[in-house]
């Protein structure tokens, strides 16, 4: 689709901005919008968005706090109510914790480490706008780089995202300490999807392989045949 | 300048919530050798400088939506007198 449109946010401290920029660019086509965190406004008529990794705002208060505070958060929480598809990878995850986009919070890794390898995912929900091109319950294999990954939410909430079906993905193995092994989460509605893992940073075989392909090729089958 | 007040806001982890920090920092007390520590939660304080047109209210406003976040934490707002 040559129309497409997305945007991804970089806040000050953001260092992934610009592979989720290729990435999307490689893989959706479009126009690639950079949009800076400061700005009140976003481009009209986006399809995506996506917040990308890195140490916003250098982690101060919590991981994600100032950058879900600043100016363009407001346009995106306007722009998800509206049902734009938004993804925030990582420190993108985190902001949209802070900003209340979706629940639970993510704490400092149970193993106290910072944690950068490639882990082994299972796809938990194959029928999102994300992940309708994965097989439900299919391995892949995704880089993690993060500090503060350790999904926490009450039990109750637990149980509502895991009856809904709004774990994206889990840990296939022991990470960072994650409550049930959740390293991805939808919203109620299913536009608005925060993970950890780096998808990003797997969409070819240069990178050493490309599991994360899918989530892009997902996100614009879904605005083609929407 | 007005007249400020200091105001202490503390901000602690919920019970149940897993400390891996302060889990870390009992097991480095423990190994300098000290006995007797049950448990360790570490927790953060944030000190404003107010003038006195700032209420109550606002401080609380300002604890709920920024200073802690209360899907992991608690906070206790403290004006300091003098």
């Amino acid at each position: 689709m040559s129309s497409f449109s997305s945007a991804v946010i970089t806040f000050p401290g953001s260092n992934c901005d610009r592979d989720m920029a290729v990435a999307i660019g490689d893989v959706c086509g479009g126009t690639v919008h950079r949009v800076w965190h400061g700005d009140a406004t976003l481009p009209d008529g986006l399809d995506f968005i996506a917040l990308p990794g890195g140490f916003s705002y250098g982690d101060y208060l919590r991981s994600g706090a100032m950058a879900a505070r600043s100016p363009v958060m407001r346009a995106v929480i306007e722009a998800a109510s509206r049902g734009v598809t938004v993804l925030g990878v990582c420190n993108g995850f985190q902001v949209l914790t802070e900003a209340g986009l979706l629940p639970g919070a993510l704490m400092r890794n149970a193993g106290i480490r910072f944690v950068c390898r490639d882990v082994a995912l299972t796809v938990a929900n194959a029928h999102s706008r994300f992940t309708s091109l994965y097989a439900e319950g299919q391995r892949i294999t995704i880089p993690v780089a993060h500090h503060d990954g350790n999904y926490f939410a009450d039990d109750a909430t637990l149980d509502r995202l895991e009856g809904e079906g709004l774990v994206a993905f889990r840990y296939a193995e022991d990470v960072n300490g994650s409550s049930r092994a959740i390293a991805g989460v939808l919203n109620a509605a299913g536009n608005v999807l925060g993970m950890m893992p780096h998808p990003e940073r797997m969409v070819e075989p240069a990178h050493g392989g490309s599991d994360g392909r899918a989530l892009f090729t997902s996100v614009l089958r879904g605005l083609v045949s929407a | 300048m007005p007249k400020a007040t200091k105001v202490r806001v503390y901000v602690s982890l919920k019970n149940g919530v897993l400390d891996p920090q302060g889990r870390a920092i009992h097991h480095a007390i423990e190994g300098l050798g000290f006995s007797g520590v049950q448990d360790v939660r570490a927790g953060r304080l944030i000190e404003l400088e107010v003038d006195d047109s700032v209420t109550d209210a606002a401080l609380d406003e300002m604890a709920a939506r920024l200073l802690a976040n209360q899907v992991i934490e608690n906070y206790r707002i403290e004006r300091v007198a003098g």
